[in-house]
């Protein structure tokens, strides 16, 4: 088969396209996402999620071990159920606290994992206990308010 | 008052049955191009032919256009981020407008008009000058000769450029925003690296390229294969390849990215 100049160039623009993919997939890209395959699912129930959103990141010790699967509402409790995807290479104890924190001042929310000293390990399908519900500025706000007209009526009488 | 009511409603239905008519003729035309693809790949020579012609002849273009719009995301963007403290989020910002939005439509717009025109105009002249009529006499099928490995060759090239594009953009941002604008090195890319996801973000804009590519080579071809075999007829074809595929490119990104990006 002989070889011709459109060969070279059909050549190089085809290794320059599969580079400029990898460098988008290795350079741009973060491939440490967890699979479906690799991690497991762990629940857990909170009175209020806030502005956690599907593929929100859960943390360990402010590292990322996993993404928010799924967010239902459940009505027989009044709570909102939240499903997370955590990578398998990493075990929390069954009394993991979660909790449903923000990075930054008005950064996107996250959810925070506190471990618990138990034994055991979280298993596939397992239920977290202790939740820590989103804060809520206003109810915040409402309480702080609350707290200053008590004292301030308080020192009138 | 009749009369020209009369002549609009059947210029309506006119135009109606005749933009149904050519949906119909390029239904059949893409089933055929289909039909003989198996030939196209059983030689490759051809094949590697239209990649040189609708693949390697875009990719000055793409390379310096990709360049241009990396530099001046990085530089708008870093004007917009400085005011609210946060220029570090600039490599998020180059990275993920470049690789969902503006690598695949822009290339897309970049191809209709570099390479679709182009094989419109190829595939014009030969049906004026007979050509395609010449080989089906030589009993060679010209969809299995000219128009399947035409197909694929701009099939296979979008998603390239598509890539291209949007590396050079992510260079052009960072030329900008780290070499120029002194924005931290190590902060543009961490921050890059996590806020963009391979399979959410990289993938699906690689999906969106390749439909975008198939639309647009599609449209080219028959645009092409149905022109009046004219000097008119071609220039005519040739400019409704562009407009047609830019608004098909346009109306499809919405569609995709409706699909991809709004899952809650």
């Amino acid at each position: 088969m002989s070889r011709t100049a459109v060969d070279l160039w059909v050549g190089i623009f085809v290794t320059a396209g599969l580079v400029a993919l990898l460098v988008l997939a290795l350079k741009v890209g973060n491939a440490s996402s967890v699979n479906e395959t690799d991690g497991y699912r762990v629940m857990a129930e909170f009175d209020n999620v806030g502005g956690l959103k599907v593929r929100s990141p859960v943390k360990g010790a402010g590292i990322v071990v996993g993404r928010v699967d799924n967010i239902v509402y459940d009505s027989k409790k009044g709570v909102g159920r939240v499903t997370f995807l955590i990578d398998k290479r990493h075990e929390f104890p069954t009394d993991t606290i979660a909790s449903i924190l923000t990075a930054g001042l008005l950064g996107e929310q996250y959810v925070g994992l506190d471990i618990g000293g138990e034994e055991k390990m979280l298993k596939d399908g397992d239920t977290m206990k202790m939740t820590q519900s989103a804060v809520v500025l206003e109810k915040i706000i409402g309480q702080f308010l609350y707290s200053k007209a008590a004292e301030g009526s308080g020192k009138k009488e | 008052m009749m009369r020209a009511l009369d002549g609009g409603i059947r210029l309506i239905g006119h135009m109606v049955g005749n933009g149904v008519w050519r949906l119909g003729s390029a239904s059949r035309f893409m089933t055929q191009v289909a039909a003989r693809s198996a030939m196209a790949f059983r030689r490759p020579r051809l094949l590697l032919d239209e990649v040189f012609f609708s693949g390697v002849l875009s990719l000055i273009i793409i390379i310096i256009s990709g360049l241009f719009v990396g530099l001046v995301l990085g530089l708008q963007g870093y004007e917009t981020l400085k005011r609210y403290g946060s220029a570090e989020a600039l490599g998020t910002l180059v990275a993920l407008s470049l690789v969902r939005e503006l690598g695949p439509v822009v290339s897309a717009l970049l191809f209709a008009s570099r390479a679709g025109s182009a094989m419109t105009a190829k595939l014009g002249l030969m049906k004026s000058n007979e050509q395609l009529s010449a080989m089906e006499m030589m009993a060679v099928d010209p969809f299995a000769r000219v128009i399947s490995p035409m197909f694929w060759g701009g099939f296979l090239s979008m998603p390239l450029l598509a890539a291209i594009f949007s590396a050079m953009g992510v260079f052009g941002g960072y030329l900008i925003g780290v070499v120029i604008l002194g924005v931290d090195s190590g902060a543009f890319w961490s921050q890059m690296q996590a806020n963009v996801d391979l399979r959410y973000d990289i993938v699906n804009g690689v999906i969106k390229s390749v439909v975008f590519g198939a639309a647009v080579t599609a449209i080219a071809l028959f645009e092409g294969y149905d022109s009046p075999p004219t000097a008119e007829g071609v220039s005519h074809a040739v400019t409704r390849t562009v407009v047609t595929s830019a608004l098909a490119v346009l109306a499809l990104d919405f569609v995709l990215t409706s699909f991809m990006f709004t899952g809650l």
